[in-house]
């Protein structure tokens, strides 16, 4: 039966499939395209098995008491004893020869019967509620269900909007009480604020008293409540989710590199979801990531070019900001929230036009889950890129005093506010800057020469997290009229400063090119940077004694990467 | 009265100068066999209670010799021993008796058991109403406890365990076993998911626990004192020992009686026993296991075969007084709760009543339970408040059927099964309902059967 201690075979409605031994039954059927429908099932969370949607027929080979043998059938294939009752496919794992029926006579009955149940006392608010559209109950009972209610008592009638925290708010009346919510937040928040009170079906999800849900990572209980109780405070009654385009992004927020989905209609983002990667925020991000979307549409946005702070055409910006560039006496600010792609043109700007590159450091504490001490989503790629050498620093103290010195007389930045890492604006002003960003700040303001760029909802790149994992982000919306991304402008930059046409002008050439010259992208190409779920890990071992300043994650650990 | 008693776990309880205290109990010859138990193995006792075939008489009637031999011993967590007395199991008095009137009973039982099964810490979890019953059984482990019987080196012997009484807060899930130890670590009692959570591998703070109720531990006290193979002599075999049996409902002299096991019939219980009906009134219906049992009916006939082949034909008062004949006629002895029904009872009134009953006291855990318990009570509730429709019967069976075998826990079970008979083996009156004026229902009547939902 088993090759190997390493995988069962289980037969699932005469299918056999070879699992890991615990696997459970909602996932052995999923590798066969079998749906096990369920609620309360969560892969992440510990299994409670409450809601009894995800019965199934299971049944074991017979073995004689006395000896041990199997006990064969008249044609010599093992007897199968099936349980008298049917069994929870979420809490039944994998064990040699183990027999499934998920579409069985009974297994329709009891899937029924479980719908009918739990649509008795749950409210007909599906033309005003949020999850209508991404319900499992929605879903289930066209798939599962009778069609008709037999129910004429009366329904429960519980609190219809109740404040769990400041980002959450619950229906009770929608709740069918999964606990997948209580259970991540003990489990996996370690902020164990959600329980039930009262009995049967009267019981009600609530705060404890005194508490709150105001923990970092409340959101996530919205994503998976399987129906309309938890719903997001920002995002309740502002769009139907059928009406959202979704695009796989990468969170910004810190070097842990969450994937995320960017949900949006006509150009507008509405939210911001995770996206499952096992390797590295399993199905989890952070509430403060979530609200990012929320620069895009900032009033400090810089959408046109401008020279010593008056309207200009971008093409005589570019021109100005050449002639500066070529000036001498230039230094670099570069990003940790730039794509790899970015800072790889900002390199070959470097070698162009030679000066010092910095990155400006962010730190602050992490969390331990999914926020990490190292608050820029792409120190690595810089490093990879070149564009950098060492791990960058949170004062720019080198450069301050070559500003000081005369040195550095001209400063090409990134996208970064130099007045919040040791630059005062005296400095500034001595300097001819040159500003490439997305918003207005104190350097962009003492700028010789402003030139608006996109935010990572806008254009497509990638980025290497902290175990250098490399992730590629896509276009949710479009940005300003006349913005071009910061690739765009850097190459055409690069045309003007070098006198010659610019071969790097978009992502694939770019991506020949770090293919050939860097060998930590050898062999990654184009294709790859593009969105492969799970990422792609590089080798980062050229870094092994660097100190990141980073912290520990849900899988990354600076001890042991 | 043509049949007797045999009063073994009742034998000195109700006897005139009787007290409850150590040294009243010490006089009857109390706690000797623990004395006599300490200086036997352990294994050997396990065994005596293995061959003297203790079945629980919690409800579920399992064998307590295999309980035993299921605990985990090769991961060398300490192990717990737990008395159940949450009884709550609506009809059913028997725990109480024993737990007022004679807890030394109990606590030698238990201290034998846990002496038996080197249990590190026992616990008696006791129903939250019986706050009388907690504070004689205090005073008893004190008492104990000062003599030598339980705590430190009881006996001498070297072995010790101690003993905690905690108190339930009203809720009859408390009595399901995993239940019961979600409570007892101080959470809420919702039942645990078996498999994994198996009490005799992963009970209290997931450590190999035992949980056995008051009256099956007290057994373990004569089990030990007879041996084994005599006790195994009580009753018939599989069905060993005595029971006590509580009969409530409409006969002249309800109360607790203990047989041993098939030594009287259901009829000899209610006829001779306790006096039969009262003048004039004619036998409807019995439960005969506590509220969650199936209901049987006057008049009808349990027929089938022995599993050596013999055959039976029974009818309600030939049924023996044991565990396994109430299984053969369809339904289960369950706690050994009696309830006896004459011609005067309204049946959908009855269902109206237990339905209420397991809707309130649903968890709320999972989701047939939840739902259909209140479910089930809403539509009795409708029925006997004038709008019955003829079709409630069928649905009533339906939605039972819907939660029979598919919940975490019993509850399901005991929820469904009463309804799942009564709806059938009545259903014309349940029909009938539909034809009822309103006003019929809504009037106010007198007497003892006037219906009120408890």
């Amino acid at each position: 039966m088993t090759e190997e201690n390493k995988t069962v075979t289980v037969t699932i409605d005469g299918l056999d499939v070879e699992v890991p031994p615990g696997t459970n039954m909602i996932e052995a059927a999923a590798l066969l395209g079998k749906e096990v429908p369920h609620y309360c099932y969560h892969p992440k969370l510990s299994v409670a098995g409450n809601c009894r949607m995800c019965l199934v027929e299971m049944g074991m080979p017979m073995r004689d008491r006395a000896t041990g043998e199997a006990i064969l059938d008249e044609e010599g294939n093992p007897k199968i004893g099936w349980m008298p009752k049917p069994a929870i496919a979420c809490a039944t794992e994998a064990a040699p020869g183990m027999r499934i029926k998920t579409d069985s006579e009974l297994v329709k009955n009891c899937q029924e019967g479980v719908m009918e149940f739990l649509l008795v006392n749950h409210p007909l608010d599906c033309p005003i509620c949020d999850q209508a559209g991404e319900c499992s109950l929605q879903e289930f009972a066209t798939d599962y269900g009778r069609g008709a209610s037999r129910y004429i008592e009366k329904k429960n009638v519980k609190p219809k909007r109740t404040r769990l925290g400041p980002r959450v708010t619950l229906d009770d009346e929608r709740c069918i009480l999964c606990s997948r919510c209580v259970r991540f937040s003990k489990e996996i928040a370690k902020d164990d604020v959600l329980g039930f009170i009262d009995r049967g079906s009267y019981s009600t999800l609530t705060c404890y008293p005194g508490e709150s849900l105001d923990n970092n990572y409340s959101l996530n209980t919205v994503d998976i409540c399987p129906v309309g109780a938890l719903t997001s405070t920002d995002f309740r009654f502002k769009m139907r989710t059928w009406f959202l385009k979704r695009t796989p992004s990468i969170c910004t927020e810190s070097s842990t590199g969450t994937n995320t989905e960017v949900w949006s209609r006509e150009g507008v983002i509405y939210r911001i979801t995770p996206r499952r990667n096992d390797a590295v925020n399993d199905t989890w991000m952070t509430d403060s990531g979530r609200e990012l979307y929320k620069l895009v549409d900032s009033e400090k946005r810089l959408k046109a070019p401008a020279i010593n702070g008056g309207p200009a055409v971008l093409k005589e910006a570019l021109e100005r900001a050449a002639e500066f560039i070529q000036g001498g006496s230039i230094a670099y600010v570069g990003s940790g929230r730039a794509s790899v792609e970015e800072q790889y043109l900002l390199k070959a700007m470097v070698k162009q036009a030679p000066g010092d590159a910095h990155l400006i450091g962010r730190f602050g504490p992490g969390d331990g889950l999914l926020l990490a001490a190292d608050r820029n989503p792409n120190v690595r790629g810089a490093l990879l890129t070149g564009l950098i050498d060492k791990v960058p620093e949170a004062h720019l103290k080198a450069l301050s005093k070559k500003i000081d010195s005369g040195a550095v007389k001209t400063l090409l930045v990134h996208n970064e506010d130099l007045l919040a890492v040791g630059i005062t604006t005296a400095q500034l002003k001595k300097l001819n800057i040159v500003y490439l960003g997305t918003h207005e700040n104190a350097t962009s303001a003492a700028a010789k020469v402003t030139i608006p760029t996109l935010t990572v909802f806008e254009k497509s790149g990638s980025f290497v997290n902290q175990q250098f994992r490399l992730q590629g982000f896509a276009q949710a919306v479009p940005g300003p009229a006349g913005v071009m991304p910061d690739m765009l402008v850097l190459s055409r930059l690069l045309a003007l400063v070098s006198k010659q046409e610019c071969a790097l002008d978009n992502a694939e050439a770019i991506w020949a090119s770090m293919n050939k010259e860097l060998p930590a992208f050898k062999g990654v190409t184009f294709k790859d940077s593009n969105i492969s779920d799970g990422g792609l890990l590089l080798d980062g071992s050229t870094f092994k004694s660097f100190n990141f300043f980073d912290s520990q994650t849900l899988h990354y650990d600076p001890q042991t990467s | 009265m043509a049949v007797k008693e045999t009063r073994i776990l009742l034998k000195n309880v109700d006897q005139p100068g009787y007290t409850n205290d150590i040294e009243c109990y010490m006089k009857h010859g109390g706690y000797k066999v623990l004395q006599a138990a300490l200086k036997r193995k352990p294994e050997d006792l396990c065994k005596e209670i293995e061959t003297s075939g203790i079945r629980g008489r919690g409800g579920a009637g399992f064998p307590a010799g295999m309980k035993w031999k299921f605990l985990d011993r090769k991961s060398g967590k300490p192990i717990y021993l737990i008395c159940n007395a949450d009884e709550s199991e609506p009809g059913t008095f028997k725990d109480r008796q024993l737990l007022y009137k004679d807890p030394h009973q109990l606590l030698e039982g238990m201290m034998i058991a846990a002496y038996a099964t080197q249990t590190a810490l026992s616990f008696i979890y006791i129903r939250g109403e019986m706050y009388e019953g907690a504070r004689i059984l205090e005073r008893a482990i004190e008492e104990a406890r000062a003599k030598g019987f339980l705590g430190d080196n009881i006996g001498g012997s070297g072995y010790s365990c101690d003993m905690i009484v905690h108190r339930g807060a009203g809720a009859y899930i408390c009595g399901e076993e995993t239940g019961l130890i979600e409570s007892l670590e101080g959470k809420r009692a919702y039942p645990r998911i078996k498999p994994p959570y198996f009490p005799a591998v992963l009970g209290l703070y997931q450590c190999p626990t035992i949980v056995n109720n008051v009256e099956t531990l007290c057994h373990v006290k004569h089990a030990i004192e007879m041996g084994g193979d005599a006790f195994a002599k009580i009753g018939t075999p599989g069905n060993t020992g005595t029971r006590i049996w509580s009969v409530s409902g409409h006969v002249q002299r309800p109360g607790y009686y203990e047989f041993p096991c098939a030594g009287a019939t259901l009829g000899e219980l209610i006829y001779d026993v306790c006096g039969g009906l009262a003048p004039g009134r004619i036998l409807k219906a019995v439960i005969p296991g506590g509220s969650s049992s199936k209901v049987l009916k006057a008049g009808e006939r349990y027929k089938g075969t022995f599993k050596d082949g013999t055959p039976f034909d029974w009818s309600l008062e030939d049924i023996p007084l044991d565990f396994d004949s109430f299984v053969l006629a369809g339904t289960m002895s369950g706690s050994g709760a009696v309830i006896v029904m004459d011609d005067t009872t309204d049946m959908v009134e009855a269902t109206a009543n237990i339905n209420a009953f397991y809707a309130h006291e649903s968890c709320g855990q999972c989701t047939p339970c939840r739902e259909g318990s209140l479910w089930l009570s809403r539509v009795t509730k409708r029925m006997c408040s004038g709008d019955a429709r003829k079709e409630d019967a069928d649905l009533l069976k339906d939605i039972a059927d819907q939660i029979d075998g598919r919940t975490i826990c019993a509850h399901g079970e005991a929820t469904a099964w009463p309804v799942q008979a009564l709806a059938t083996k009545f259903k014309d009156e349940f029909i009938a309902k539909a034809a009822e004026p309103k006003e019929a229902a809504l009037s106010d009547r007198q007497g003892e059967s006037a219906f009120r939902l408890i």
